[in-house]
This record gives structure tokens, sequence and C-alpha cells, in this order.
């Protein structure tokens, strides 16, 4: 029997998710269509009667205090009804519901056999069958994975989706190779000519064709999301010719530099340091670009969800620690109607990621110490997601092996038909259909099925229970079992593997992206003792083979061989390509017509920039204190209005020893020249994690670039200048790379051309801090005290947050100053010796948001005469002073105790007082004749800066 | 002096054990992390101890409602045992997705002295989003064996579904006069708070209640995460405290355990 239980809140009782939507009906103009009431629905069946339902409802879903429910059978629920809609997830989409909802019938003595969940809105004003169509796709669902029910009240039953015929197949490879490449097409391999023709060639010389789960496992391994196939490529860059790009640059930065500090580089899923006696750290950045284009929260809540498992399945396992994320998206404010089509309004696309993350990370008990959101239009096709993630393990568990013989056990979630060619998608261009084709490789996460894995797999590993570890990302099993299996090779029967529902192919199993599962490799005499602990705590485990020790990959489906194939010519028989890259400088910008504004409205117009502008919305969505760790926080100062250049934590409980973390990102300096955009991201990442308290001489960075498509020798192009940017910084600061990540192909193709994300490069740092009780946060903290600016001032406005806000670009990009990482490191001991009360690094908006933020964040007022202002190069006027963004710089507030001191460590580098904290709620600045140029209450700046963002995410400004 | 023991409860989607066993530790006592299977298989396991902390997280997911899962199990399967536990005089704390869970398996605010339980619920925020913020509470420690004489404490919140609601005015007024609504969000100067003061619109700014025994105890905010001065969010400003203003709260508890 089927029950259709519907839950409202009673009279009297405000719905808060329906009042949100009253709220966001403005913005398809149909506020008329309200007041909204919803019901949450639940679908349930199994052998009992009425009254055990009625208990059921009563026990498990009725909150009594404040909610009435209504029982009908389906039948009865099932009407047409006007200005209805109903939303529940697809069939095959992941329900984390439904899990829960059958353990708690279970305490109750019933067994369940159907189990759907969702919500229908109601709207009682004037709305029309089509609107209600646009609400529910834009408002209420996301098409992808939801099903949107208009007119109908009930849910619908479920099928189970098709199945797929699973009988081996074999392929013939065509001899022409126009039919060869259509073959890599259909079978959306993604592979080229030359590798297909390399394909051929090996199974010509084998005497057989393929089957079809061995193309698609070598299209999986030799994708560019797996083999970074640009960055290996050999690459001539206008007559200058690379090898391969990634080992001449970002990893010839962290050989020459061989720090000591290192454990392992690039060769694990993530990278490792040393932390303290006992533990490392380890580190790694993640993107999921296009799967959060086509549906925002699920792509970057399983993309948050995939780095944990990065973390999990470094060395032995890591504890993740501590989450970062930052997201590019396009204009917050465009209208509806000048979006390409296709594509999602870039607020829905903000909220969805941040509730994604939100929603991971949270169940996830991981705090998200620091992230940035950035803002062009640019990225409105192609949003950007990177989640990141660190982890703490001890020292003797870092080193991973596999011996023949080990027992190949899957741990966690299940397996189903979601996330098929998630990596091979990745690796392609976006356009106007990806949503409709593609759907497939976006799925919903379930955190408390990946939070259980964890918990076994750190009490296993504690244990000694598995010899390596590894995260079932794109490619799934084909991936996590064959680099696993490199060295000694695999037997693998898939149809061991539980799945979701019946019906999936082998294939489908061996390439399925199906989250939350972690591969482990198991010595025979401990699987028992590892299959028992997984079943203590509910987390699903199964035996799909054994290392083999043959150096093949065999599979098997029911018994019979479907792939044999040698895991040499998987790994390495990939051909090299030969790619054309060219760069040439961008026409000037011509600034004789620019007309400088009024200093205090271009102050007001930069904190009001999104960009700019407080991301307190987000922060406080994300718990950034589970762990009880934090102690610099992303929020700092009086009334917690500050934004903190980094984050400090001190991760093991009882210890003062740290680790700070701090990002770098400014895509807008690679308009002009991407080899000084990656310099400028690697100080400005060393900057927010010096400016807390980190030492630069144990810092390690990561690289995250998103690009174009690299077939175009432009894009190329940029991609050769930012590599060469991110080795002379890397050099010049010594800060070794230790992962990183490229995702590539960041466009959008539209019926009018194409759209190029800028040259997107992220630099995340991780530095040591020996006593947290030494860091400081950015807040002013007393009146009468001195503010210095470290570091010279240039004229360097060119991709300037100043110069964007007034329709410029402009052409001098901040270049990084010789004596860089002496004045790092001299800030660093002027901060570990307990000189200085505050420190702001200087970035967008430079010395004048900087002292801004400041002072409304210490709530103390601050005067700066720019006279005073240590400068090299052309002459500026004022206002270029005010807002050049000249790398290598902080203002640092020192009181008049420790003055002489500070300035004796700087006496060789540049550092000067240029004002001064007051009492007087203002801020003001003096030009260089001594005149105020600028006067502004702090308390509205404060609250420009504090609002302006939230009031568009609050949808209180509609644009 | 006798040794307090105090079992931390874990199941799926808790994840604030960790630090919760920490701070009991810290304040004196023995811990133990045992995860609700073993506590299904063998109820008398608690038995072995004086208290039970049910720590903070997302139980099952807060899937359906916050708590709801978790709390349906405590109240089916160990139901008797926790009741054992508390008629030898033992304590049970519940932090945030903890105090959730004992609402909703009815030991909070739990049996009346005489008459109808007061029926109780959290909801979510009227914000309707999840926050993280630190707030200030105004203390009632007068019934609560979790809280002695101080007047005001600050901690920090994170949760989507805090709002305290009852059925009725009268269940109010009972609950304050019995002293068992034990914090209360406060604006910075111990005034009636709004949002954000009052970070999820709770009936009267209840932040913490009590049980008619005072031997259980709920609080949406995180004392485990204020044991140090440097957890608090303007330590950097000084004057530095000694300790958190959270410790107390654990330190409270294991003075009561062993007297």
């Amino acid at each position: 029997m089927l029950w259709h239980f519907e839950i409202r809140a009673r009279d009297g009782h405000r719905d808060p998710f329906a009042h949100e939507i009253e709220r966001e009906l403005p913005w398809l103009g149909l506020e008329k269509a309200g007041p909204v009431k919803l019901a949450r629905l639940y679908l349930l069946g199994g052998e009992f009667d009425r009254d055990a339902a009625i208990s059921l409802g009563g026990s498990l879903l009725l909150d009594p205090v404040i909610q009435d429910l209504e029982l009908k059978s389906l039948e009865e629920a099932d009407q047409e009804a006007d200005k209805v809609v109903t939303v529940c997830r697809k069939a095959g989409v992941t329900d984390p519901v439904e899990e829960s909802l059958r353990r708690g019938a279970a305490r109750l003595g019933l067994e369940l056999d159907e189990i759907r969940t969702g919500f229908h809105f109601s709207f009682e004003g004037e709305v029309d069958r089509a609107e209600l169509e646009r609400i529910g796709a834009r408002l209420l669902a996301t098409a992808v994975v939801d099903e949107i029910l208009v007119g109908r009240s009930a849910l619908p039953a479920h099928k189970t989706p098709a199945g797929s015929k699973s009988e081996r197949r074999e392929i013939e490879l065509p001899a022409d190779d126009e039919a060869l490449l259509g073959l890599s097409r259909e079978m959306g391999l993604a592979l080229n000519l030359e590798e297909m023709q390399v394909i051929r060639a090996h199974f010509h010389e084998l005497e057989r064709d393929p089957t079809d789960i061995e193309l698609e496992t070598l299209a999986q391994t030799w994708s560019e999301h797996c083999k970074h196939k640009t960055f290996s490529a050999r690459i001539d860059c206008d007559g200058k010719i690379y090898d391969n790009l990634i080992k001449q640059t970002i990893f010839k930065a962290t050989r020459d530099l061989d720090r000591d500090f290192c454990v392992s580089v690039f060769k694990d899923n993530a990278g490792i340091i040393r932390f303290d006696d006992e533990n490392n750290l380890c580190f790694k950045v993640e993107t999921h670009n296009h799967p959060s284009a086509i549906e925002p929260y699920g792509g970057a809540g399983t993309g948050l969800g995939g780095v944990i498992r990065d973390i999990l399945g470094t060395g032995l396992g890591a504890k993740p620690i501590a989450n970062v994320d930052v997201f590019c998206v396009g204009d917050l404010e465009a209208e509806t109607e000048d979006l390409p089509q296709g594509v999602i309004h870039p607020l829905r696309v903000l909220k969805g990621v941040v509730s994604g993350v939100r929603d991971y990370g949270n169940r996830m008990g991981i705090p998200t110490v620091s992230g940035a959101v950035f803002f062009d239009r640019r990225y409105t096709g192609n949003p950007l997601v990177y989640a990141g993630s660190i982890g703490i393990i001890p020292r003797d568990r870092c080193e991973k092996v596999v011996h023949a013989g080990d027992k190949i056990v899957a741990l966690g979630g299940r397996t189903g038909r979601d996330g098929i060619h998630g990596a091979t998608f990745s690796s392609m261009e976006l356009h106007e259909d990806s949503e409709s084709v593609d759907g497939g490789a976006v799925q919903i996460g379930n955190a408390i099925t990946e939070k259980r894995c964890m918990d076994v797999l750190l009490a296993a590993r504690d244990r000694g229970l598995y010899r390596s570890v590894t995260d079932c990302g794109a490619g799934g099993f084909s991936s996590a079992v064959g680099e696993m299996g490199e060295e000694v090779g695999a037997r693998v029967e898939l149809s061991s593997a539980p799945t979701k529902y019946p019906g999936l192919s082998y294939t489908e199993i061996w390439i399925s992206e199906a989250q939350e599962r972690m591969v482990v490799a198991v010595p025979p005499e401990k699987l028992d003792e590892l299959l028992e602990l997984a079943a203590s705590e509910d987390v699903e485990t199964c035996v799909l083979g054994e290392f083999s020790g043959t150096g093949k990959l065999e599979i098997f489906w029911q018994g019979e061989q479907v792939a044999d194939l040698d895991m040499e010519f998987l790994h390495d028989g990939l051909p090299k390509t030969t790619m054309k890259a060219t760069w040439s400088p961008p026409p000037r910008d011509d600034l004789r017509e620019f007309v400088p504004p009024m200093a205090g409205e271009a102050l007001r117009a930069l904190l009001a920039d999104p960009n700019i502008a407080s991301k307190e919305w987000i922060i406080r969505q994300y718990d950034h204190e589970v762990q009880s760790t934090s102690v610099i926080k992303p929020l700092v100062g009086v009334t917690a209005a500050g934004p903190s250049d980094g984050a400090v934590n001190a991760p093991v409980l009882g210890s003062t020893k740290g680790y700070a973390v701090g990002l770098g990102l400014c895509p807008h300096y690679a308009d002009i020249d991407p080899y000084h955009m990656a310099r400028a991201a690697i100080d400005e990442a060393l900057r927010n994690v010096v400016a807390v308290g980190g030492d630069p001489d144990r810092c390690a960075i990561l690289d995250n670039f998103s690009w174009g498509n690299t077939q175009k020798p432009d894009r190329l192009g940029a991609l050769v200048r930012a590599s060469e940017g991110c080795y002379d910084a890397a050099m010049a600061l010594r800060l070794p790379f230790i992962s990183g990540k490229d995702s590539l192909n960041n466009e959008y193709a539209t019926s009018r051309g194409t759209i190029v994300i800028p040259h997107t490069l992220l630099v995340s740092a991780l530095a040591i801090v020996d006593d947290v009780r030494q860091s400081v946060s950015m807040d002013l903290k007393r009146g009468g005290t001195s503010v210095y600016v470290v570091g010279l001032t240039r004229r360097e406005l060119g991709g300037s947050a100043y110069l964007r806000l007034n329709g410029h670009r402009g052409n001098d990009v901040p270049q990084l100053p010789d004596n860089a990482l002496s004045i790092h490191r001299r800030m660093h001991e002027a901060i570990r010796d307990g000189f200085v009360l505050s420190c702001h690094d200087c970035s967008e908006g430079g010395i004048g948001v900087a002292g801004a933020e400041m002072a409304f964040s210490g709530g103390l007022g601050l005067e700066i005469d720019l006279g005073r202002v240590p400068i090299s190069g052309p002459r500026m006027r004022d206002d270029e002073l005010l807002f050049s963004e000249s790398l290598c710089r902080y203002l640092v507030e020192v009181d008049s105790r420790s003055a002489a001191r500070f300035e004796a460590l700087f006496e060789d580098l540049p550092c000067a007082p240029i004002g001064h904290s007051l009492a007087e709620e203002k801020f003001r600045i003096r030009g260089r004749n001594g005149a105020v140029m600028l006067e502004e209450p702090l308390a509205d700046l404060g609250r420009i800066h504090r609002q302006s963002l939230t009031a568009i995410l609050e949808g209180e400004v509609r644009g | 002096m006798a040794e307090a023991r105090v079992l931390v409860l874990r199941a799926a989607g808790v994840n604030c054990n960790e630090e919760t066993a920490h701070a009991f530790e810290l304040a004196g006592a023995v811990t133990s992390q045992i995860h609700i299977n073993r506590l299904v298989q063998n109820p008398k396991i608690i038995d072995d101890f004086g208290a039970m902390a049910i720590p903070g997280g997302f139980s099952y997911g807060d899937d359906i409602a916050s708590g709801r899962v978790l709390g349906l199990e405590l109240d089916r399967v160990l139901g008797d045992a926790m009741r054992k536990l508390l008629g030898r005089g033992g304590l049970i704390l519940g932090i945030c997705n903890g105090f959730q869970v004992l609402t909703k398996s009815g030991l909070l605010p739990g049996p009346e002295k005489k008459g109808e339980p007061i029926k109780a619920t959290l909801v979510e925020n009227e914000s309707h989003r999840y926050e993280d913020r630190w707030v200030h509470m105004a203390v009632n420690g007068k019934r609560s064996l979790f809280l002695g004489e101080e007047s005001r404490i600050e901690l920090p919140v994170a949760h989507g579904e805090g709002r305290f609601v009852v059925d009725s005015e009268e269940a109010l007024e009972r609950l304050e006069g019995d002293d068992r609504v034990v914090l209360r969000y406060v604006t910075a100067d111990g005034g009636e708070a709004a949002y954000p003061a009052n970070p999820n619109g709770s009936m009267r700014g209840i932040a913490g209640i009590c049980d008619a025994s005072g031997q259980v105890f709920g609080l949406m905010p995180h004392p485990e995460r204020f044991l140090f001065p440097w957890q608090h969010p303007t330590w950097t400003r000084g004057p530095r405290r000694r300790a958190g203003d959270g410790l107390a709260i654990f330190q409270h508890a294991v003075k009561n355990m062993r007297s």
C-alpha cells in the first residue's frame, strides 16, 4: 500500500522556506503569484495499514508543535490542482533522506519498500500555467536532477531506471580515420584522432578488437582531466620549445628549491608538508566547474565531497581539518534576457554553489575557514568552483604500497548511473545544450555517507587494516583501481559491486562517478576485521577483486572476461602531442581621457563592488568553527565586520601550534599579462598568510589553473606565460608548489560566438604558525597608534579595481619587486616578535581600501598622509597613490612602545609611518599637498562594505 | 576523588564528538566515544557512566528534521537505560544537534513533577539560513547542574534549526518560573535580543533549557568551541581572559558528577 503524507506548517506558524520563495518571486516579475504555501511530501509504501501509517507519520515525520499532517492514499492525493507545483528528485538521483526514513521506520517496526520525498508549493495569488513552469524551473528546482510537476498535487511513484544490456561487446575500430574519430565522438570518449590511431595500432598488434570497456578505460585514463595532456605536451610557443611545460616550470621550481619541509609533492592525492613532531599536513584544491555550471548545488557539493576524499586518500588517509572554497561567477545583477541561452542566472549559480558547499562541508564537520568570490561577466556561462581541503596525518602514515595478493575493497556509497563520463565531460567545452545532453555527468552528494566512510577509514588506518587507499573521483573504479594497480596489475569482478538499482551494465559500473566511495588494498589476513569494522558503523563494503601481480588490468563480468589491458599501455601508451602557442601583449588602453572621480566617491564605489564588499552573507552559512580549532576567523574586528586576510587554526586540541591558509587570485591582471598575473597571485597568497602570522619560510603553495580552450594558440600562449610567472615567483619567494590541478576548456559556445573566461589562476598558500597566540588580525586596535606602510608603491593600476570601476583596464600591471622575499620575512619577524597590533595586506583597492577596512573593522578612525608613502618610478596623482595595487605591501599598526624596534627591523627596507589611528570615527586621507582629499564617516564606509553584496543576495536589490 | 566517566555518543553524522570529549577531559573527566550501534546492541554500557553527552553535528543528516531520527532511536531503544542513568543522579548534556535530539526524544523539557510534559521543539531559523556567529547569553544557573554563578557568557552558535518553540504561553511561564530557562540570548549590554543577537528567532530568546531535575541540559551554542582565550573572535583586541566561557559548563558538570 502506498501512503502519501502531506505536512504543513500549522496556521499561525510561518514557514521560512515559503517566505523565501515569496521574496524571490519578484526576480521573475511574478510577485502577484504569492502568497506561497508549501507542504513537505513523503510517499511511503509497505505492508502496513492506515493506523500504522498514522503512527509512522506522527512519530517520524511530523513536528506536533508547529505542523499538521494529512495522510492520503496515493489515489486520493494524486489530483489535478491549479496553481500547484510538485517537486521531487528524478528517479536514480540520490535522495539522502530515503536512508534515514528507512532507519526511522525500522525503529518503529515497519519496513518500507517504496520511498519518495518532495515538496508541493501552492500559489494563492495570480499565476498561470506558463508562469508556474517558469517558477518551477527558476526558483524551485533544477531540471537536471529534479522532476517538476506543474498542476499535480502528489509525488509520482518510483520507476526503476531502464536497464542496459550487459553482454560482452567488442568494438571494431574502423580503418578509415574519419570513421575512427566519429567512433570516439559517438561513444563520448573525447579522444582525438592521434590517440585513437595509437589504440587501433595497439589492438592490431594484439590481433583482436577491443571491448567497449577497454575503450572506455583508455578514454578515462587518457582524459585531459586525468592525464593533463596539455601541461605535459610538447609546446612551441613563438619559437620557444617546451618538451613538458609543467616539468619545466611548476615542478622545476619545487625541485630547484628542494625545501626540507616538503614530504610528498605531486605524487599523491594531495601534497604533504611537515607540521609538528607527530603530524604532517596535506593540502589539495580541485575545480568542479562544468558540473556546477549545469547544477550549481550538486556540482559544488560533490566538488567539495571529491576534494575531501582526496585528503582521505592521501598517504594512508589524512583527517580533513579545514576546507576552502572560491567561486568565480558572472554579474549578479544581469538582466535575465541578456544572458546567453541555456545559462543559469549568476545569482542562482552563486546561491546554489554556496548552499552546496554549506550542506556538504557542514555535514562533514569540517570547518570552511577561507574563501573568495570573484565576479566578471565572462564567467556567466562558465562559472568556476574551486574546493580545497586540508588534512592532518600522522608522520608514519604518509606512504602507501600495494602488494600482489591484496584484496581490492570498495567502501562507502553504492554505484549508480550517476556521473557517467564526468572525466571526459570536464574535458570538453560547454554549450547551450550542455544542460540537457550532459545531465548524467551531474549528481547530488550524500555527505553523511561520506562522513561514515571517513570515520571507518580513519579507524581502520589506525588499526593498520589496509596498505593503500585512494578515492573514487573522475573515472570512478576505472581510475582508482587502474592507478592503484599500475605496478602490480589488478583482477576485478564487477558483478560484486553493490548498485543503487538493478540494470547497470558492467561498463557503467566501471566508470560511474557515483560519490562517496573509497578503494583500499587490504592484506588478506586483515580482510575480515576490516569488513566487520565497516559493518559495525553501517558502511557498506565489497570485495571487487585483488591486485594480481600480472601487470595487467583484467576485468570480469559474471565470470566472463571483458577486459585484458596491459597496465603499461594504459598508463604510458598515450601519445605525446605537439601544440602551438603564441602570446602578444594587448593593445594599450588609452587613459588620456580618464577623469578621476572624487576620491570619496571612488572609495565608496570600491567598497560596494561585489569583489571587495563583505562576503559575510556567505561566510556565516559555513561552520568555520567546528572541530574547535579556529583562531583567526574569516570575519574579525569589534563587530566582526573585518575581512581577514587569512585564517589561522590550531588543529591539535590542546596544542598552540597552528597553520595559516591564504589565497591569491587576480585574473584581471591576466588581461594585460598572464606572467605578472601569476606572480601577483603567488605574492597575494603569501601576503595573506604572513599578515596573520604564517611563516614564509615554512609555506607551501598550490596552483589551480582554470583556462579557456588551449587548442587555441593564444590561450595556450597565455598558459605558458602564466607558468613561467609561477616558476619565477616561486623561486623569488622560495615557495614550493606541492600540488595542483588544471581545468581547461572553460569556454561557453553561444550562437553569437564563444565566451572565454579570464585566465584564472588560484594560488593557495599553507604556512606554519609556531604559536597561534602570536597571530594578529587586521582590525585597528587602539587610538593614538601609528600606521605604517611596508613596501613601495608604484604607479601600477593596470587591471586594478579602481580603473575597472571607472571603465578602464589600464596598462601597468603590478610587478613583483626584487626585495619581495626580504619584505615578507621581515614582516613575519615583526609579527612573531610582538611589535604588531594589526596587519592588513594591500590588494584590490590599494592603500585606500585596506586603510578603510582596518578602520571600520576596529571601530577607530584613521588618518593617512599620502605625502609620506614611499614610492618608486614615475610620478603619480593622489588617486593613483591611493588606489594603486602594487604588490608586496602591508599596512601595519604599531604602538609607540614598539615603534623604534619595528622601524629598526625595517631599516634597510621600504617602510614608513603614513598615518595614525584616531578616536574620532572618521577615515581621512591627506593628499601630497597636505590638504584633506577624502574624509568619510566610518559608519558609512562600514555599512557600504558590509551590506552591498548581502543586499543583492537577499533580493533587496534587483538588477 | 571519584572518577567522572562521560560517554560521548557517536552516530552517523555526529561530528563534534572529538572536541566535546576533549572539553570534558580538560575539566577532569574520563571519556569514551561510543557508537550508537554498540549501545543499541547493549544498552547496559550506559550503566558504566556518570554522564552522557550528545554532541553537535547532523545526526543522520538531520533528514526529515534536525535530530528527529536519532531522537527517535534514543526514545525507542535507549530510553530506559537513559532514564536509569538519571535515576541514579547521572547527567545528560545535548549540544546543538544534541539539544535537538534530546528535545525530539522527549528528554527535554522532560517529565513534569506534576501534569503533562511541555511540548517543545527546535525548528528552522527565522532567517531560513544556517548561521555561524557568536552570541551573548544571560545565565540562570539556579536549577541546572551544568552552571554556577556566572551571569553572562559568550559562545558561538552554528545551526540552521535552533528556533525554540513551545505550544503555549503557559508552558513558557512554567519553564521560566521553574528556573529551567538556563540560557537566554541577550545583546552585548544585556538587553533583550532581536536578530542577529537572537540568531534564530527563539521564543523569549531561549538558547538553552534544563529538565525539572536540573540533570538534563540542552543548548544550541557550542561551549566546547570556547575553551581557550584565543578561540574568541576578538581575542586579538585583549584584554585576555584566562579560559573560554565554555569550559565552566564542563567543569560544573564534572564537579556535580563527583559530589
